[in-house]
Parts: structure tokens; sequence; C-alpha cells
């Protein structure tokens, strides 16, 4: 069953001048079609401008579609009646930290959609535990959230989405402004929920590291769909990667550049321990009196 | 630095004042602010220091932390007491020029120092002891009833909250961005009042925009999280008495009475 | 020429319960035209450091000099410090201001107090520097995509034309296209015009393959501080503070420890492949 659900979906942003007369139309999505299995931990890559971000914002209703349909578990974004019922649904999380986070003290800050959505006291209180346990921030639920990093900050704008309980959370560009380690704190934490709580995860960013692990990594560029499929299967296509002004990580880099200078290498060398795999060998082969093949 | 300002500033620890009803706390500081206003007597005063170490010890906050709020009205301290120093008439005790130290202006600068210091410091240790939200919660319950007369209580008291949490951020931008035009040969300080005006215009610029920026961010992000305005809300804390805060309130009738009592005894 | 700095310590709320040492101790020269990484996690000290090479903040004690003159010294010109020793912050599209891109550019040179024309000419050569074309110039700077505002904030820099240009991460946030022209455009002014870049980054890739030597801020202290490929030997050290060396690094360590007979200072993917290559016996006809 598809959670979100994309039908030849066009969006155009339109600038109008003071009369209201339209100025200028800009297409940001164009035709796009998908469908989002529950459960899969989804990448979707594209550099600035493809219209990725702007694809996030029509899955929980910020945005609506200029034309065609975006359905998020049998609701119609379009349709208003359903408006609060697809942001529970589909939770959002945004690229800057700090101006996404609401309330002065941690877990407050996390108990702020349940209190929207009007859960009772206790409730609410067992939510917020649980949501922060589950990004491991109950120790600085009294912190105020000036005080954190900004890995820390975006976990905490995560654990405010998941008390909402959604099925589903879209992060646009959540690690853009982060450090490496900020970086790798948010990507773990959204691989766990992913694995534990089996919450759908729409993952947008321009990091290829970050989509290694997805189930499935979709490429956009102008406003369509251009690739589709698993890690695997698109970072073996470094040429096409790269023409939509992406790149790949340096070990599938060097794996693709042995192999066009005529080494033999399988397609798509994610990891380290994937290309020593088969690099070790061919040295053993070449120099079997030094090189070992266990460490 | 800005940073230095103790007031408004939440400082996390376990204790009663930190448990108590905030509707409590504003009452109290109310109730401390009313007394202080009454007070005319040596008696009273040192009624009112009991009153505030008591309430100082059971905040549990460091005293030297309350006493950081006082940086900020160092200056406002000075010319109110020097002024009350010299300027009241009365019996002389020495005079230089046309200023007169007297009897009588020593006796009210004192009270005027005093009373503005712990007007200062009754105020820190609330909102020391308040988070900005159960603060912001506190008055829009204890103002719910101007919502009859179309007054959105909850409105306002969410855009309070919002503010207070945006302040520190905002206070490091500004920084950040002086620096930056600093950087390009910007000169914040020398120049007349016109020039001055003008040099901040780099500053106030890039101020504004960002702050923009952030209220949208801000008002995007709340929608996504199915903000849609007071109704329909339920509350995380509640605030509901406890038996704590029922005593409480016996505590500051007590105390309004007693300092009412002697608020004329003994002077001297 | 160069910027020294001795013994620099820089302690926030020095006297108050909240002291904490933001720099300690940090030694170095910088000879002209060197091009220098500057790397560390957040709150290692870096951006503090860079803000002391132009006077921005001034240090608790120690001394820095530039072209062998203390700037601390009474009488000292900051303001000409500050065009000399040029800093672009983090976000830098963050400060912009003028109604349009070449007035914003001309706000630089203006405070320099240089004649019009001259200050025209600068603003002219520094968005050419940072390849802003033409037709933009007259745009409010509002107007801009992400990564043109970016090149409109260097360019204001650039136009008070410095010997020294201090980048603090310029393209954290851009997507790798945006990411490596900003990144050549720094590397042609550091070979053209032979400036001295600070570049403060993340990214060890990047700086792997542009700097010539590396400084490893950690707490405040200078940890490291020579050419790349000596600091990224320590690669199991800066895994230890939080930092990573290269990808490429890991590679080439691992076929080591397993007997392979590669070069253990190579960081990037091109000289990587050669090596292979050239293990493997394959020749490496495309160069």
């Amino acid at each position: 069953m598809g959670i979100i659900k994309a039908s030849k979906l066009i969006y155009d942003y339109i600038r109008r001048d003071e009369e209201d007369q339209v100025e200028e139309v800009n297409r940001a999505i164009d035709e796009l079609t998908l469908d989002i299995k529950t459960g899969d931990f989804v990448a979707i890559l594209g550099h600035n401008g493809s219209g990725k971000s702007t694809f996030a914002k029509q899955i929980n209703g910020i945005l609506l579609p200029t034309d065609g349909t975006v359905v998020i578990s049998g609701m119609n974004t379009a349709d208003d009646s359903h408006i609060w019922d697809i942001r529970k649904t589909a939770g959002m999380v945004f690229q800057n930290p700090d101006n996404q986070i609401i309330g002065n003290v941690v877990e407050e800050d996390v108990g702020f959609g349940p209190e929207n959505l009007g859960v009772p006291t206790d409730e609410i209180w067992k939510r917020v535990d649980e949501s922060l346990e589950a990004v491991g921030m109950t120790a600085y639920r009294m912190k105020s959230p000036n005080k954190l990093s900004g890995g820390q900050k975006q976990r905490v704008a995560i654990a405010g989405v998941m008390a909402m309980k959604p099925q589903c959370i879209i992060l646009d560009e959540p690690t853009a402004m982060l450090d490496p380690n900020g970086r790798k704190e948010v990507i773990a934490t959204l691989h766990e929920l992913n694995r534990k709580e089996g919450i759908t995860v729409l993952l947008i960013t321009h990091y290829m590291e970050e989509a290694i692990h997805a189930d499935r990594v979709i490429v956009m560029d102008d406003g369509r769909l251009v690739m589709d499929g698993t890690p695997r299967e698109l970072f073996s296509r470094v040429k096409e990667l790269k023409s939509y002004r992406l790149d790949v990580p340096q070990v599938t880099e060097l794996a693709w550049e042995l192999k066009e200078a005529g080494v033999a290498m399988p397609d798509g060398i994610l990891t380290m321990e994937e290309l020593m795999k088969v690099l070790l060998p061919m040295m053993k082969e070449r120099y079997p009196d030094t090189v070992h093949l266990d460490a | 630095m800005i940073r230095d300002i103790t007031l408004g500033q939440y400082y996390p620890v376990d204790s009663l004042l930190h448990r108590m009803d905030p509707r409590t706390k504003l009452f109290g500081t109310l109730v401390f602010i009313i007394s202080l206003f009454m007070a005319n007597s040596i008696v009273a005063y040192v009624v009112a220091t009991v009153f505030l170490i008591s309430a100082v010890r059971l905040s549990k906050v460091p005293f030297k932390f309350i006493v950081r709020g006082l940086k900020a009205i160092v200056f406002l301290l000075l010319i109110s007491v020097s002024f009350n120093l010299f300027l009241t008439p009365g019996t002389v005790i020495f005079q230089i020029w046309f200023l007169k130290l007297t009897w009588e202006g020593l006796r009210i600068a004192g009270f005027m120092g005093l009373r503005l210091i712990y007007l200062v410091l009754g105020s820190s240790i609330m909102t020391l002891t308040t988070t900005p939200n159960e603060l912001t919660d506190g008055l829009e319950k204890s103002l719910g009833f101007l919502n009859k007369i179309g007054v959105p209580v909850h409105e306002i008291s969410m855009m309070m909250s919002i503010a207070l949490r945006f302040i520190p951020i905002l206070v490091e931008e500004t920084d950040k961005i002086m620096k930056a035009q600093m950087a390009r040969g910007a000169d914040f300080e020398s120049g007349n009042l016109i020039q001055k005006a003008k040099s901040m215009v780099p500053l106030l610029v890039p101020l504004f925009i960002s702050a923009f920026r952030r209220a949208t961010d801000l008002a995007m992000a709340m929608e996504a999280r199915c903000y849609h305005g007071g109704e329909g809300r339920s509350k995380m804390k509640p605030l509901h008495y406890a038996a704590r805060d029922r005593i409480t309130y016996v505590v500051y009738a007590v105390y309004l009475v007693v300092v009412f009592v002697l608020r004329n005894g003994l002077t001297f | 020429m160069s910027i020294k700095a001795e013994h620099v310590n820089y302690i926030y709320g020095e006297g108050t319960a909240f002291e904490q040492y933001a720099l300690r101790d940090v030694n170095f020269e910088i000879e002209d035209g060197q091009f220098i990484g500057l790397i560390g996690h957040t709150g290692s000290g870096k951006s503090t450091l860079i803000q002391h090479l132009n006077g921005l903040l001034r240090a608790t004690s120690g001394t820095i000099y530039y072209n062998g003159e203390n700037i601390y010294q009474a009488g000292y010109d900051m303001k000409a410090l500050r065009s000399k020793v040029g800093l672009v912050f983090q976000y830098p599209e963050h400060q912009l201001f003028e109604v349009d891109v070449f007035s914003d550019v001309c706000f630089g040179p203006k405070n320099q107090g240089l004649p019009k024309e001259e200050i025209e000419a600068r603003a002219r050569e520094a968005l050419r520097q940072v390849g802003l074309e033409e037709k933009l110039w007259e745009q409010s700077p509002f107007e801009l995509s992400g990564g043109q505002k970016r090149r409109v904030a260097i360019a204001g820099v650039l136009a008070m034309q410095p010997d020294v240009l201090i980048l603090d991460e310029p393209t954290a946030g851009l997507d790798p296209k945006g990411r490596d022209e900003i990144l050549d455009e720094i590397s042609a002014l550091h070979k053209e015009k032979n400036m001295t870049i600070i570049l403060v980054s993340h990214s060890m890739e990047d700086i792997a393959q542009y700097a010539d030597r590396i400084m490893v801020m950690n707490q405040g202290e200078k940890l490291f501080d020579a050419p790349p490929k000596e600091v990224f030997r320590h690669y199991k050290e800066l895994e230890r503070i939080g930092l990573a060396a290269p990808q490429i690094t890991y590679i080439v360590h691992h076929l080591k420890e397993h007997g392979v007979p590669i070069d253990d200072e190579i960081t990037t993917v091109e000289e990587a492949k050669t090596a292979i290559l050239a293990l493997l016996g394959k020749d490496n006809t495309e160069k």
C-alpha cells in the first residue's frame, strides 16, 4: 500500500505584480508521478532548485497542486476537510533547526504538536517521553533549545513530529546546516525510527552519503523525476548523476573510475568493504607474497 | 554583553518555587511590589527582606546568579539615588555648592535604592523559577477574563512566548551581522548622530530580513505541526493549584497585613 | 609579509563562573601566498581564531602581528587591517542590505574612502572574479538564488582587494555543483592573484584537494599544523576528536595494512586511481 501517491503533479510558482496580473510563471514540479511504499526509507536527491523542496511541501498540504493530485494514506491534500489529518499523518522537519522549535524548553516543544491536536494531558506526557527516548534526547528534556548543538536541535524537531504519531516523516534537507557529527547523528536517528517504529522516511538531501543506506533513491531535476531505484542501481550510473549536478561518495567514484579504466569492477560499489572484497584478491594475484586477505 | 541580563532567564533546578503554579508566583510578585510601595519604615523593610530571602532560599537559585540581574539597572539606580540624595529639601548635613545632603534625602534615597533593588530581585526570582511557557500560560489563564471583551489572550501569550524564544537568537544574529559589516570596513561608533543613524542601515536591513525569514519559516513549521489557534488545544502542563499554592496565598495575606501594619512604624 | 600569532589566548567570561578558554596558547605563522585549510568541529575555536586575525576579537593575552607589526599597539589602524585581511563569514549572504547587487559590493571600498571611479572599478572586478553575470548586477540581491547571493557577498569582501582572504565554510548549504564552483573560484584567486587563503571547512575532501597546509583545532588548541598528507596520517586521532580523514585515506591505509605496496599518503580519488592502476599493471592512458 502506498502511503504517498503523487500523480501527474504540477506546481507553478506564480509571481504577480501590484495589479495582481501574472508576471512570471515558474514550473517547479512538472508531471511528477510517484508512489512511496509504507515503511520505506526513501532519499530524494537533486540540486538546489530541482523542485525537491517544493515537492516536500506538497506532501503535507503546505502547498497545493496547480494540477494533478497528491494523496496521503487515502486522503487528497486538496480536500480541505482532511488537512489536519494529513499533517498528523505526514510530519515534516525543516532545514533550519532554529526556525522550527517553538518551545523554550525541549520537552515543551515536543508537546506542542499533541497540544494542537487536543490530545489529553496524560497522553501528551506519554508521547513526549516516548518521542524523546526514541531520538535519544531524554537527558536534555529540561534544557533550553538554544543550548543544544545543531544535530541535537534537529533530533528535538524529529521528536516533535514523532509525538504526533505520524506514519511518515518528511525531512527537507535536515542536515544542510549541520557539521559532520550532527549529520551522522540525525541520519542514524532516522534509520532507527524507520527500523524500530516502522516509520516511513522521506529524506530530501544533496549529500550522497546519506542516501547509501536508503531502500530507494529518487533523483529530481527540473521538477521531474529522472532517476529511481536502489542506491546500488543509481550509484552505478555515475556519469548520469554528475549530469544532474550531483556527485557520488569517493569510494563509489574510485570504483567507477577504475572500471572505466578497464579494471573488472562490479557496478555500484557503495562502501569500502565492498571495494576491498574486489580489490584485495586482484592485488593478491599480483603480489602473492606480501598481500594477505584477512586483517 | 547583552547575554548577561538575568531578567527573563530560566534557571533549571528543582525547587518548591519551581514547582509552584505560575499564577501563584505572578500574584506573589504583585504582592511583593505592592508591599514595597507601602513600606515606609525600617521594620517594614526588614519584613520585606525576610520575605525576599525566604523566596531566594526556596528557589535554590544561587544568590550570586540572581544578583547579576542588577547589572542592568546599575545606571538607573545611581541616577535615582543621587537625585534623591542631593535634591531633597530638609535638615542639611552638609552642602557643596547647590547640592545639599539632607537627612530626609538620605532616608528617601536609601528606601528608593532598596525598593529598586528589591523590585528587580523579586521579579528575577519569578522569571528564574518559571519557564517562559509557564509564565505565558499563567498570564493567559489569569487574564482569561479579558477574552470576554474581545482581547485575544491566547494569541498574545503565544506571541510573547515566541518572542522570548527568539530574543537570544536575534541578539546573536545582530552580533554576527555587525561583525560581518565591520569586516567590510563599517564603523558603528564614530561620527555624529546622523552619521551614526545612517551607519545602522547595513545592520538593520539584514536583521529585519532575517527576522521576517525566520517568522515565515516558523509559521510554516507551526502549521505543519497542526497549530490552528487556541481553539481545541489541550495543555501539556495544565495549571492547577496544589495545597502548596493555597498555603502560599495565606502567606501572602499575612505578609501584606504585617507590612501594612508596620508601614509607618518606627521611623527614624 | 605574514600573519603571525604568538601565545594567543582568548577567554570568554573571564573572572566569572562561566570562564572558558576559547583559544589556548595558539602559535603560528602564515606566509604570503599559502592556502591554509582550517578544520575542527563546532566549538573547537576555529571561528574565534579567524576573528582575531582581522581584529574583530581581541586576544585576552598574546600578540598578533600582521606584516611584522603588532596589531594591538597604540594607534594601529584596525580599519586598514580589515581591508587587508578580508573575512567572509559563514552564510555571508545574510549581510546583504543594498538595493542592488552592485551597490552592495561597493560598500566595502566606499568605507575605505576611495574615489568613486576606483570604487566602481573594484566592484566590477570583484563581481567578475566571482563569476556573476553582468545582467544580474542591477538586480536586488534578495531576488537571487542562494548560490548567487553567496557570490555577491564574497565579491563584497574581494572588492576591498585584500591580501589575505579568510572564508568560514563558504560552501555550507550549497549543492555539490555550487560547492565546486565556489571552491574553484577561490582556488583561482589563490593561483592567479597569489592571494593568501584561509579556508575553514568541515569537509576533509575539499581541504585535501586545495590546501597546502592544514591546521586542526581542538578545544581551543592547535592540534596539528602540517601539509595535508602529514595531517591525514593521523586519521585515527582525527577520528577521536570527531573529525575524519577523506574516505580515500581509509582505502589506501586499508590496502597498505593488507600488504599492498601503495603510497599511504594518497588523499584524492585521482591519485588513488593512478596508483591502483599502476599496481595492477594497467597504464592510465587517459592522462
